[in-house]
């Protein structure tokens, strides 16, 4: 049987090599990103084709996923932070197309991966600081120093913070690619107990078949607790960049 | 001992850091159970900071896990 890590394989679909290093094939990872951004187009396209006052159904999805990450920017940045929500809008549904879109049977979830996912919090990271430098001057530099705290604990408070703040892209990126990543593992790992209990069934006066059906069942549940999961690592990513942006444009 | 055996008693050392994620996880909901049973009118605006605490809480859970995959694989 195949190996529960097979399935994040990248293959190559259309090789295109520019020189020896530079390889820009498109692989199975890029092809389900172009899909994801395709569907988030042709959504919005479709729900925002005929616009009406009382909205229909697919404009009722459009507005309330609006409204959803604009409340959200609103709660937890401000009314500055709207400047940004075309970022952060995009920054949630490519991350939540990603996570549903790999729970489609033999796609790819391009999620599952450290470098897409670092890619994603690299950018927040760099944002966040440009925005912070950009706004504070210098200033910033205090993001670093709590205010009010006695200068004689800035050697240990500083590196500290320092610690805090450099670790966030690397938490932000871990956290979302190793999510994706374990629950795929883990739906691998309990449908493989599915076959081979399966296959002891005959031979264990029907014991496997009891043993494969309590498999079969958990699957079933976490594939419930894995929508849950890609939905709520979507929101995880999206609320994480809201607060940062936070500390970037009103310091604490 | 073979390598491989060392590699995975090492992944199973690695996953014991989940001991202190599965604490904290618990200590989250509990305090937010309680929370909300002593004011209900509360749930909408704690909800939000648990779910927080809760992904932030469980990435500590993930580092150990890439460690040990980390020891498996890398």
């Amino acid at each position: 049987m195949a190996s529960p890590v097979e399935q994040f394989r990248i293959q190559e679909l259309v090789p295109l090599k520019l020189s020896e290093n530079i390889d820009i094939s498109l692989t199975n990872s890029a092809l389900m990103m172009v899909i994801g951004v395709f569907v988030a187009l042709l959504f919005f396209w479709i729900a925002t084709a005929r616009r009406t006052v009382v909205p229909g159904r697919l404009q009722s999805c459009a507005e309330i996923l609006y409204e959803f990450i604009a409340n959200m920017i609103r709660d937890n940045v401000g009314k500055e932070g709207m400047r940004y929500f075309p970022y952060v809008f995009t920054l949630f549904v490519f991350v939540f197309l990603g996570n549903f879109i790999g729970m489609v049977p033999y796609s790819f979830t391009y999620t599952s991966h450290i470098v897409v996912t670092g890619a994603l919090a690299l950018t927040v990271f760099a944002v966040v600081t440009v925005i912070g430098f950009a706004r504070h001057g210098a200033g910033y530099l205090r993001m670093f120093f709590p205010k009010g705290a006695p200068i004689a604990t800035a050697p240990i408070l500083i590196p500290i913070e320092l610690i805090s703040y450099l670790s966030r892209p690397f938490s932000l990126a871990v956290r979302l690619f190793a999510n994706m990543t374990v629950g795929h593992i883990m739906l691998k790992v309990l449908a493989g107990f599915v076959v081979s209990l399966g296959a002891l069934g005959a031979a264990s006066w029907g014991l496997g078949y009891l043993g494969a059906f309590a498999a079969f069942s958990m699957v079933a549940g976490i594939t419930v607790l894995e929508f849950f999961i890609a939905a709520l690592q979507a929101y995880v990513f999206t609320i994480l960049t809201c607060i940062y942006l936070n500390d970037a444009i009103n310091m604490h | 001992m073979e390598a491989m055996d060392l590699k995975a008693i090492g992944a199973g050392l690695a996953a014991i850091g989940m001991i202190g994620a599965g604490i904290g996880v618990g200590n989250i909901w509990a305090s937010l159970i309680a929370t909300v049973g002593r004011n209900p009118a509360a749930k909408s605006s704690v909800e939000l900071y648990g779910w927080i605490g809760f992904a932030v809480t469980e990435a500590i859970a993930l580092f150990a896990l890439v460690v040990a995959l980390i020891v498996l694989f890398g």
